[in-house]
């Protein structure tokens, strides 16, 4: 990467260059972190597999599916918790009642019927948009919960109202254990991931964004919108669904219809804001720093203060600060956080002189 | 790649390393001390109710290490972590604290939240660690063949609907008088509202009166259509299930609709001061079940008011909750544990007992009226006898009414018809038992 670049207009000649070079290192990149990604079980705590790692690759994933339909497409939603449940539900009927299916179908299965869920509540976006169609979302959300608690038949008449894994296993693989679910968790995530950004890079993602940029334009040139537009509900859904049941099995290994509530709706719209709409990479940075944060100002105050202070009060100061750091991201980078990497790249990158 | 860049990555690294490692160090061994987790909600919607709780176990703990020089000399430490009464916070507390603290090993853990304990209920099997959900959880895990590490404490929710039918009976004159009776239950519409549905139809068909279920959606607070239908129904009893704002709304509801609130009997989390106080003079003589009565003036609270509030070492922030109900099952919840780790360690020796361990203290529990007196709690807490087979023990509760003020406890402890509800229990846990692929332990075989 030369500091020229960023001074001058690049010239034509040299861009397809530079494109090779830095996508033949992204490879190494690419294969260094998935090195590194599955060999965590072997050197971290299962405190960081179980508290950490899998909900913040769960939640990722969830952004992910958010991001296609709200990032990409420009489909505010406000339901993503909604869509989750029925995958997690969906996966759980699978398991339970089609007893030889095995996990990657069921989890397939989840998927494919929380795409469907997401198509028809993705109906009346041909007809309305922006903060109205927010409210469709959002009676989605609330419908799909009161769905799952009304109707003991979902969770196979528990008395309870929660569903839990029947045995997570594949072929002779017990998948149970910390080093399982991880496992599991981070082929969804990483197959998932390679599948989005092979998606957004075709037609079918172009689609998504002309629609997104200006509908009336998409539809001059072509693009049939209505259609466009329940496609990615439809298959932002199906990532939903999958997270849903990643979350429900390889997490809590328990779910009930509270575990996908309003307020996990808006986590997961906080992660694609404040990691940055649009954005594949923003949808792992936004989950990171929304699961993280948390816990390390919780540690560091455990540390800092030792028992001296009311851990109430630890946990209030937690969150004002938590909320004074999303809005200075907000301000500072409303693009969120991934954009903001990049800059910091590159100024690194031409550090000290200034451009 | 400008030299910068790398130094930036080096940075990024070494900051990453730091955090693993601040983060997953290991701690120093300090033998001798057992380890009592507090899984805590002091912020969220259900901090006022927690508060109290946690001022009772600390408490309590206290008292046993100044007083009586911990449990035969092996001194309790706790730490708490902050769950909001969330799974996932719940799950993150769980990881943080299943291997022990600076050495101690961990015994009993506390989920204190129905999200949490479902979500802890595989973990904690593969960690060899029992979880006490005292009052709540799974009414299956009472069979502890097929639940080896869940304890539903004392009170299931389906002994709990039996002990308001035998107190109605109880005051109707005899379970013969319940025939054509008219018997309501206003519940909150969610799992743990509809729990009671299975044993009421059990024993309405067993005792012949009518059973009428009024659900009350989430979060409660208009209930007009509710007691209209009640009072069109007119029943000669009105169970009410809520938890949270529809308690009070209910009462106030009730009595606005003229149906008079000494024939509505409350269950265990609608029961405590909290739920009474906004309600006013409306209140006056409710009536609610409960396994850990109100009231300051059992023999442990004169000795934690000597030894604890006296001396200025008690957690308590607003004295005025010195016995109410959250405070009293918070001091259930710490002998809970003292006990079963007291009852381990006359097995397994006078030192800190792991989780595995502390199980089978809490499966050889007894703790009979003698014992009770003994440790200051009798009256307060029931008789307890656990085993493998039976994860819950008591199945009674006391029956206590609201006078404006404070509550009164009318009745001594009353017990549910647990032999009638097994049946249903066992089928249960057999259906999960299935669904999940496990093979009951055989019972007969533990010692």
């Amino acid at each position: 990467m030369s500091a020229s670049l960023h001074v001058f207009p690049s010239p034509p000649l040299v861009a397809p260059v530079e494109l090779v070079v830095s996508r033949r290192r992204h490879a190494w990149v690419w294969l260094g972190l998935a090195l590194v990604l599955a060999s965590l079980p072997w050197w971290v705590s299962t405190y960081w597999i179980n508290a950490i790692l899998i909900p913040t690759l769960v939640l990722s994933l969830a952004g992910l599916g958010l991001n296609l339909l709200t990032g990409y497409t420009g489909q505010t939603s406000v339901g993503a918790a909604g869509f989750m449940a029925v995958g997690a539900f969906a996966t759980y009927g699978l398991l339970l009642r089609v007893p030889p299916l095995p996990l990657p179908l069921a989890l397939l299965g989840g998927g494919v019927i929380a795409a469907g869920v997401g198509w028809l509540f993705g109906l009346p976006s041909g007809r309305i948009k922006g903060f109205y169609l927010m409210v469709t979302t959002l009676a989605s959300q609330f419908f799909l919960e009161w769905l799952f608690v009304k109707f003991p038949w979902f969770y196979n008449n528990a008395s309870s109202g929660t569903i839990s894994a029947p045995r997570l296993q594949w072929g002779g693989w017990d998948l149970s254990g910390p080093g399982g679910r991880y496992g599991l968790t981070l082929a969804c995530v990483a197959l998932l991931t390679w599948a989005a950004a092979n998606l957004v890079r075709s037609q079918t993602g172009r689609n998504w964004m002309a629609v997104r940029d200006m509908d009336t334009a998409a539809a001059v040139i072509g693009i049939p919108v209505e259609r466009v537009k329940r496609q990615a509900f439809a298959v932002s859904s199906f990532y939903l669904g999958i997270a849903g049941a990643l979350w429900a099995f390889a997490y809590l290994g328990t779910a009930s219809a509270s575990s996908f509530d309003i307020n996990r709706s808006f986590q997961i719209l906080f992660i694609i804001i404040i990691g940055g709409m649009g954005s594949l990479a923003g949808n792992f940075i936004g989950a990171a720093f929304i699961s993280l944060l948390p816990i390390a100002l919780s540690a560091a105050g455990q540390w800092l203060l030792g028992g001296a202070v009311d851990p109430g009060q630890i946990q209030n100061l937690q969150k004002i600060l938590f909320g004074v750091l999303i809005i200075g991201f907000l301000i500072r980078e409303p693009d969120g956080l991934a954009r903001l990497l990049t800059l910091w790249r590159e100024r690194l990158a031409v550090w000290p002189l200034r451009f | 790649m400008s030299i910068s860049v790398r130094w930036g990555r080096h940075a990024a690294a070494l900051f990453a390393a730091a955090v693993l490692f601040l983060m997953g160090r290991p701690t120093q061994a300090a033998p001798g001390e057992q380890f009592v987790p507090l899984a805590t909600y002091r912020v969220g919607a259900y901090a006022s109710s927690g508060i109290p709780v946690w001022a009772g176990i600390i408490d309590y703990l206290r008292y046993i290490n100044e007083v009586e020089g911990g449990i035969n000399g092996v001194k309790l430490v706790w730490q708490e972590c902050e769950t909001e009464w969330t799974a996932e916070k719940g799950i993150e507390c769980y990881e943080r604290f299943k291997n022990g603290l600076n050495g101690a090993p961990v015994g009993p853990y506390l989920p204190n939240g129905a999200p949490a304990a479902y979500a802890l209920s595989d973990k904690a099997t593969a960690d060899k660690i029992p979880l006490i959900t005292l009052g709540y959880g799974r009414t299956e895990a009472t069979d502890g063949s097929v639940f080896p590490y869940n304890f539903p404490l004392m009170l299931t929710f389906y002994s709990e609907a039996s002990v308001f039918i035998n107190y109605v009976a109880q005051k109707e004159g005899g379970f013969d008088k319940l025939k054509g009776k008219k018997i309501a239950t206003v519940y909150h519409d969610s799992a743990y509202g509809r729990e009671t549905q299975g044993p009421l139809a059990l024993l309405a068909k067993k005792y012949g009166f009518e059973n009428i279920q009024i659900p009350v959606a989430d979060p409660g607070n208009e209930q007009s259509a509710q007691w209209r239908q009640v009072r069109q129904a007119r029943p000669d009893w009105v169970f009410l299930r809520t938890w949270g704002v529809s308690t009070p709304v209910a009462i106030k509801t009730a009595a606005r609709f003229g149906y008079p609130v000494n024939r509505i009997v409350g269950d265990i989390w609608a029961s405590s001061n909290e739920d009474v106080l906004p309600t006013g003079e409306a209140g006056k003589g409710y009536l609610a079940l409960t396994p850990y009565p109100g009231g300051a003036d059992f023999d442990i609270h004169h000795r934690l008011k000597k030894h604890i509030l006296d001396a200025g070492k008690s957690d308590l922030k607003d004295p005025k909750s010195f016995g109410s109900v959250y405070y009293n099952s918070g001091l259930i919840d710490g002998a809970i544990v003292v006990e079963a780790l007291r009852a381990g360690q006359k097995k397994f020796g006078q030192r800190p007992l792991s989780g595995d361990e502390a199980r089978w203290g809490l499966e050889h529990l007894q703790l009979d009226d003698a014992r009770l007196r003994q440790i200051g709690f009798y009256g307060l807490m029931q008789r307890l006898s656990l085993s493998c087979s039976d994860h819950e023990g008591g199945g009674a509760a006391r029956v206590q009414q609201w006078d404006g003020r404070q509550w009164n406890l009318v009745t001594d402890w009353v017990q549910a018809d647990r032999a009638t509800l097994r049946p249903l229990i066992d089928a249960k846990a057999a259906a999960y038992a299935k669904e999940k692929g496990i093979t009951p332990r055989d019972c007969r075989k533990d010692s």
